[in-house]
């Protein structure tokens, strides 16, 4: 070809329309301009989202280490000039901070717990044992998850005020039942018997992920002589981890980050989220010196609130994130 | 022989599912289906708490009447409640799925972008949100913000709205979708188990459809709502369900039957306004069901 265009002295027509298409199909520019702009554009997008979720987290961090006359230098952004562990001290004592989170995690571990065990019993046997009446029983599960937990409140309180199983406990004793109040054992009950905090969609999760798992896996532990109990134990539930962490996530968090139940079961309790819950009027703004001080202190209490769950979230959220990939959450 | 067999562990299976469910069923009894009735008992009489135990006297409507007519804020809130929800739900829905679409593809950082938009499901509720409404100083930080209520990232839109006037949009329309930008961080954070169970749904999509689409020539804007959007659209269902539910939850109407049952020990009128509300939640569930389930594409 270069001999062709050396002795016509002038490049031709077509052999140079050859040349253009030749490189448009090798390096195809349309095709890769449109590639790095999609790259772009959902990168700034993503970025944007994360960025407006972190700020939050950012500015409390920000805040929490910042001393008083900090706030009103507007020289200082984001890193605090007189660095400080005062607010942090403060808000220590005034949660009650060391008993409140000790108190809370042994609640919300055991009332995950029990909502794991009653929750994955519940879904694996809407999902695979089936007998008759389990489709109506898990349309009332549905609607379990409908009822506004308000719907029933004031019967659920005094049920636990006075609490008795049939009029068993007042025949013996003669008194009007036991007062469960101000005490873990109202959680534990509605823990173990499936009806704690958004408890239908746990077992909506569970029976989900246990229809998504081969029916192979039952029907060959059975072949091998295994009984019911045995194979769920030993084969299902190990196959069902990226949703037994969901489940086991969710709970604790919710637990963890749940006033109503608390305020009504135990009120008087030490528990984070009633210190939470009660900061803002221990804080007002006459007591500690201005608006701006009492904001300074609900945030640093709000980053000592969540920083416990965070840390749980750094280490679950590869199963969490991971369970997404592969869990039956889907309708 | 083979027959006898397979019946008896047909049978044993029912058994063992009827006692898989039994803790649940107790539950049920004991905890929801009771006080749901008692519930509606007190509703409709006077409670008088005595000293081993309680009281009741039949009032008929009486409750009733007081939440509807006397009650000044009860009506309100609710109605409030209502438009809130009704003007959330789709910024919710197409949120989460446009956030969904992102995170399904594959590129670098992909972990970190999930682990950091799941984030909200753990950190904003219950008591933590409640706390960071109204949050001062971050606003303050913020500078461009004058809005306290809602919004406390600090994020605004002050440019837009001119723009799309510009654009020759009609006002109601330009104010929702400012209003949308200023309540970005509500719209985000309270819509991460939304982004979950369409990522869930959009990855099982079998990649085949994708292959065969692509042979044929569609583009990838085709392939989203040929393919994609029917595929996810009983999704669309569930999570429309789930954030009405959601949004439900935990607002001043929920704070209202709280406080007048335990702070002014008005058990029976509590009882009404929850039997009212739950009604108002279920009209609006029944119907909106009914409008997206009919639009709905079912594969199997």
């Amino acid at each position: 070809m270069k001999g062709f265009l050396k002795t016509n002295g002038r490049i031709s027509a077509s052999a140079a329309l050859q040349a253009v298409t030749r490189w448009y199909d090798s390096y195809n520019p349309v095709e890769k301009a449109k590639h790095w702009l999609w790259i772009i554009v959902r990168a700034v997008l993503l970025i944007g989202i994360c960025f407006i979720i972190l700020y939050p987290i950012i500015t409390k961090v920000s805040l929490a280490f910042r001393d008083k006359q900090d706030m009103f230098d507007s020289t200082v952004v984001w890193l605090p000039r007189n660095f400080t562990l005062d607010n942090i001290k403060l808000i220590f004592g005034y949660l009650n901070y060391t008993e409140a989170v000790t108190n809370t995690f042994i609640l919300s571990l055991t009332t995950s717990i029990l909502q794991l065990v009653s929750c994955a019993l519940a879904g694996y046997g809407f999902a695979r044992l089936k007998f008759r009446g389990s489709g109506f029983l898990f349309g009332v599960v549905i609607f379990t998850i409908v009822v506004p937990p308000q719907t029933i409140m004031v019967p659920t309180y005094l049920h636990y005020r006075f609490f008795d199983v049939f009029g068993l406990i007042g025949l013996f004793t003669g008194k009007h039942g036991v007062n469960l109040l101000e005490s873990f054992w109202p959680f534990f009950i509605s823990s173990a018997l499936a009806m704690g905090l958004k408890n239908g969609l746990y077992i909506f999760i569970f029976r989900q992920f246990f229809r998504s798992l081969p029916k192979d896996l039952e029907e060959a532990a059975y072949v091998d002589g295994a009984g019911i109990l045995k194979t769920f134990a030993r084969v299902m539930l190990p196959n069902a981890v990226p949703a037994i962490a969901t489940v086991m996530l969710f709970s604790f968090i919710w637990q963890w980050n749940d006033s109503y139940f608390v305020n009504l079961f135990a009120p008087n309790y030490t528990l984070l989220s009633r210190m939470l819950d009660l900061l803002p009027g221990i804080i007002r703004p006459e007591y500690v010196g201005g608006i701006s001080h009492t904001s300074l202190y609900l945030n640093t209490g709000t980053l000592m609130g969540i920083l416990p769950i965070f840390v749980l979230y750094l280490f679950a959220q590869r199963y969490f994130v991971e369970s997404v990939e592969r869990t039956g959450l889907v309708g | 022989m083979a027959k006898r067999r397979t019946i008896s562990i047909e049978r044993k299976k029912a058994m063992f599912g009827v006692l898989f469910v039994t803790p649940w069923l107790l539950g049920f009894i004991l905890l929801m289906a009771v006080p749901f009735i008692q519930s509606l008992q007190f509703s409709f009489s006077k409670l008088t708490l005595t000293p081993d135990g309680y009281s009741l006297k039949f009032v008929g409507l009486d409750n009733f009447h007081h939440v509807f007519f006397v009650d000044a804020w009860y009506v309100r809130n609710l109605t409030e409640a209502v438009t809130n929800m009704a003007l959330n739900v789709p910024l919710i829905i197409f949120f989460s799925l446009f956030t969904a679409t992102l995170l399904a593809q594959k590129f670098r950082g992909r972990m970190l972008a999930r682990a950091i938009i799941f984030l909200p499901v753990v950190l904003a509720s219950g008591v933590i949100a409640k706390l960071d409404s109204g949050n001062f100083l971050a606003s303050l930080m913020g500078a461009a913000s004058t809005d306290l209520e809602s919004n406390y990232s600090g994020l605004r839109s002050i440019e837009l709205e001119p723009l799309l006037f510009e654009a020759g949009l009609s006002r109601e329309i330009v104010f929702y979708l400012t209003g949308a930008v200023d309540r970005i961080y509500q719209i985000i954070s309270s819509s991460g188990v939304q982004i979950l169970i369409f990522l869930a749904g959009l990855q099982s999509v079998s990649p085949s459809l994708y292959e065969a689409a692509k042979i044929e020539g569609a583009t990838g804007y085709e392939a989203f709502w040929k393919i994609t959007f029917p595929m996810i659209s009983p999704l669309i269902l569930t999570n429309v369900v789930y954030t009405i539910i959601d949004s439900f939850y935990n607002n001043n109407v929920t704070q209202m039957i709280q406080s007048t049952a335990f702070v002014n020990l008005n058990f029976g009128v509590s009882a009404a306004m929850s039997w009212v509300y739950f009604l108002v939640i279920s009209i609006i569930l029944v119907i909106s069901t009914y409008l997206i389930s009919k639009r709905v594409f079912y594969y199997d």
